[in-house]
């Protein structure tokens, strides 16, 4: 083989190695730190890991949020229509966070059944509805258990 | 509504379709002036451009126009703007939605193709036709798809809406008039250098006179890009309230992923010039590169980021820049594996030269560009596949990113003082002794200093940081053989380079700094309270009302001591705007060069007091001054006198003739 091409070659195996191990440890690491969502229909279901990452979101139900009043913590419920859940949050919440919003929270399911949400996001749109909770809303709906509307007030 | 200045955004779209029809001239004449080898067809480039550039200007200002008389006879304008705001941001809000941030980057596509046909002067005529008409076809996607899918001048016929519903208030600000038009000069900045290399390949130009042509464009793309980026961490970092400056947001990795193929590609370009090797592979990074902007617009434009289930239901849109950029990548790549194979490299390389350092640039800056889409659109083939609904963390993108700039920084030193063709690693060793002792100590010495703990991830960044600078300046030193008086003739294109890299070290230790030493505590505090934050004590002086032209704020006093020394007066705002009723955060920040004090509010609580978020952030403004510190260091390398020595030569050469 000429030196010339010896050394093509020698690169392109190379580089075909060396993009092999990166996608695969890409790829690894990925399965590893995707957060899935879990509808509040789930969680009630019992498919929610406990004590993993995951995220989890709905309708803010009205009247369900609760203000500690020494501290930042509180505590609401998301539902998608279907079922409820409770999280509870202690720092600042969202400018767009009220009742009736739909918001997405980042954090673990606890044994008891109580997601404790280390973020709270919602989006700076008042029409703006997260799609996972769209989604998950759609998806309750069709279940036909409860309308949507009900949910909302 | 008969009076004609009525008709203005009928004009505009006029304009928009005159546009239109100059840039199909625009492809074709020169083409066919190339094919038939007329130079009178092909010398139609340029006038070609820079009208086809006016129209679009016009088309732009017309919209704008529709925005300063609040035309709300115009759909865009009714939905995007109100009377009550203040003219700048009316201006501004023309590129604050889809469709005139559209009609914004064609003007700018445009823009870009005027400059070329101005400052071509020393290119074959042959060449200008060939890129002038690649940019026009570039152009005659995007007018049509912004006339068939995102009109801006379409009205609001018969009922006119008497008063409009605002812009949304997070982008009534500064940032919002000046992030997007950088950032869409750099992403559209990117088509010169893909029309230049698609020119080149199709006339079989691949030369060294090529990659210096493609150069200075390309390094000013970058520096758009460059800026844009730094301008949108900057405005999400003092806009959204929360102090973050980077989330590996998709809309942000849509912009820094073209970023990373740029920069790779101005460096191979660098190795094209000098010694005719990497051609096709230079091709090929022009080509990603713009496809990757491209594919940006595509994510942030088809609202594919949304919903993939919004991009089903009105795929118009998202269905017309998914064939552009279909059309686009699968064109030039046909045309690459066409082409490409004539092209030889000539020249060889040892395993330690300049080359392979440049080569090691180029693969590790692609490889984190692909993580990074692998990461930005993994969670949308998830969606598509009906396998649910994930997101990617940005501990994920962090675990990629930051080991690849690890090693990147540590290769800028060694290789920006490697030989062409052949060099030694002893002789490597040798000059940067130094600079190695000089890292450790630093790296070792910040984390003790900052608190008596050590840290290697401190140790790390600090280190090649260090290392980057250190090895950079034992170059210079070696180059300006120990004489400072000498270091101003060592040529523009090396100081830029030089100070370019001593930008990616001062951003890194801006990184390091801030991920690592930043403190951050929300706290429950009403009038009076008093909280400690590192060295400071926050206090909350009082709380009150501020009325501005278009909204009401909530603002609290805040006095902050640096131990007795109160070192601040700051007033974060909590504003409702009346247009719309949004809320929106405004942060008060104090600012050093060693520190930023960062103040937001929360939501009100009882009895009249708030949550508030205190934050202290070391090193903050060193992540964008990095970015500063690159891009004059790329005004620098374009300044470089062999870029203007041709010009000048060419002219004069003109003036002979004449």
């Amino acid at each position: 083989m000429k030196p010339q091409r010896k050394k093509r070659l020698t690169l392109i195996l190379f580089l075909v190695a060396g993009v092999g191990i990166a996608v695969g440890l890409l790829m690894y690491s990925l399965s590893q730190n995707i957060n899935l969502f879990i509808t509040p229909t789930q969680m009630a279901d019992g498919e929610a890991p406990v004590g993993r990452t995951i995220r989890a979101g709905g309708l803010v139900v009205v009247g369900s949020v609760e203000r500690d009043s020494e501290s930042l913590g509180a505590k609401f419920k998301v539902t998608d229509g279907n079922a409820e859940v409770t999280i509870v949050y202690d720092g600042i919440l969202p400018d767009l966070f009220r009742e009736g919003q739909g918001i997405v929270a980042m954090g673990q399911l606890n044994t008891d059944g109580v997601f404790v949400a280390s973020e709270v996001l919602a989006k700076h749109d008042e029409n703006y509805m997260p799609p996972e909770v769209q989604d998950a809303l759609e998806k309750a709906h069709v279940d036909g258990k409860q309308s949507l509307e009900a949910a909302r007030y | 509504m008969t009076e004609w200045y009525g008709m203005v955004p009928e004009f505009g779209q006029l304009a928009l379709i005159f546009a239109l029809l100059v840039a199909v001239l625009q492809v074709v004449v020169p083409l066919v002036g190339v094919q038939t080898r007329r130079e009178w067809l092909m010398a139609y480039a340029r006038p070609l451009a820079t009208a086809q550039a006016m129209f679009l200007l016009i088309s732009l200002f017309i919209l704008a126009y529709c925005f300063v008389v609040d035309d709300f006879s115009v759909a865009y304008v009714a939905s995007n703007s109100n009377t009550q705001l203040p003219v700048p941001y009316k201006i501004s809000a023309v590129w604050g939605a889809h469709e005139g941030s559209l009609l914004l980057w064609v003007t700018l596509l445009g823009c870009w193709g005027m400059a070329v046909s101005v400052f071509s002067k020393s290119l074959p005529l042959d060449m200008v036709a060939r890129v002038l008409a690649i940019m026009g076809l570039v152009c005659v996607g995007f007018i049509l798809f912004t006339l068939h899918t995102s009109n801006p001048f379409t009205r609001n016929l018969p009922s006119i809406p008497p008063e409009g519903a605002d812009l949304n208030p997070l982008l009534q600000d500064f940032g919002l008039i000046v992030h997007p038009p950088t950032l869409y000069m750099g992403y559209v900045g990117l088509s010169v250098a893909f029309s230049f290399a698609l020119a080149a390949l199709m006339g079989g130009r691949l030369d060294a006179a090529w990659a210096r042509w493609s150069r200075p464009w390309t390094t000013a793309a970058w520096i758009f890009l460059t800026i844009g980026i730094a301008l949108g961490s900057w405005w999400a970092y003092y806009e959204l309230g929360w102090g973050g400056w980077w989330f590996w947001d998709p809309v942000e990795n849509a912009s820094l992923m073209p970023w990373l193929v740029a920069t790779a590609l101005l460096h191979s370009l660098a190795v094209t010039e000098k010694r005719g090797l990497f051609k096709s592979w230079t091709v090929l990074l022009a080509i990603f590169a713009f496809s990757l902007s491209l594919l940006g617009t595509f994510l942030v434009r088809s609202g594919v980021l949304t919903s993939v289930h919004a991009f089903a239901s009105d795929p118009d849109r998202g269905v017309f820049i998914l064939a552009l950029l279909g059309i686009c990548i699968g064109g030039s790549l046909l045309m690459y594996a066409l082409k490409a194979p004539t092209v030889s490299s000539v020249g060889r390389y040892e395993w330690v030269s300049r080359e392979s350092f440049l080569l090691l640039n180029n693969l590790l800056l692609l490889v984190a560009a692909f993580a990074i889409l692998l990461g930005t659109l993994y969670p949308l083939i998830i969606d598509f596949a009906g396998l649910g609904k994930i997101s990617v963390g940005a501990s994920w993108f962090n675990t990629m990113f930051v080991p690849i700039s690890v090693v990147l920084a540590v290769v800028i030193g060694p290789g920006s003082m490697a030989r062409w063709k052949a060099d030694e690693i002893k002789r490597l060793g040798s000059s940067t002794v130094a600079a190695m002792i000089a890292a450790v100590v630093i790296g070792i010495a910040t984390p003790l200093l900052v608190n008596g703990e050590m840290n290697w991830k401190v140790l790390l960044g600090m280190g090649v940081s260090v290392w980057l600078i250190a090895a950079t300046l034992v170059d210079v030193w070696k180059k300006a053989r120990g004489k400072l008086n000498r270091i101003p003739q060592l040529g523009l294109s090396y100081q830029g380079m030089v100070l370019a890299h001593i930008g990616v070290a001062v951003t890194i230790i801006g990184v390091t700094m801030v991920a690592n030493y930043s403190q951050e505590k929300a706290a429950r505090m009403a009038p009076g309270d008093v909280v400690m934050l590192d060295n400071y004590r926050f206090e909350f002086v009082d709380a009150g009302h501020i009325e501005g032209p278009n909204f009401i704020s909530d603002a609290a006093r805040f006095r902050v001591y640096d131990g007795d020394k109160e070192i601040a007066l700051l007033t974060p705002e909590k504003r409702r705007y009346n247009a719309s009723g949004q809320i929106m955060t405004e942060a008060a920040i104090d600012v050093t060069l060693l520190r930023d004090v960062y103040v937001s509010m929360g939501e009100a609580l009882d009895n009249g007091a708030w949550g508030m978020r205190l934050q202290v952030k070391p090193f903050m403004r060193w992540v964008w001054l990095g970015a500063i510190f690159m891009a004059i260091g790329g005004l620098l390398a374009m300044a470089d006198k062999r870029y203007r020595a041709r010009v000048t030569r060419s002219r004069s050469a003109q003036e002979a003739a004449a």
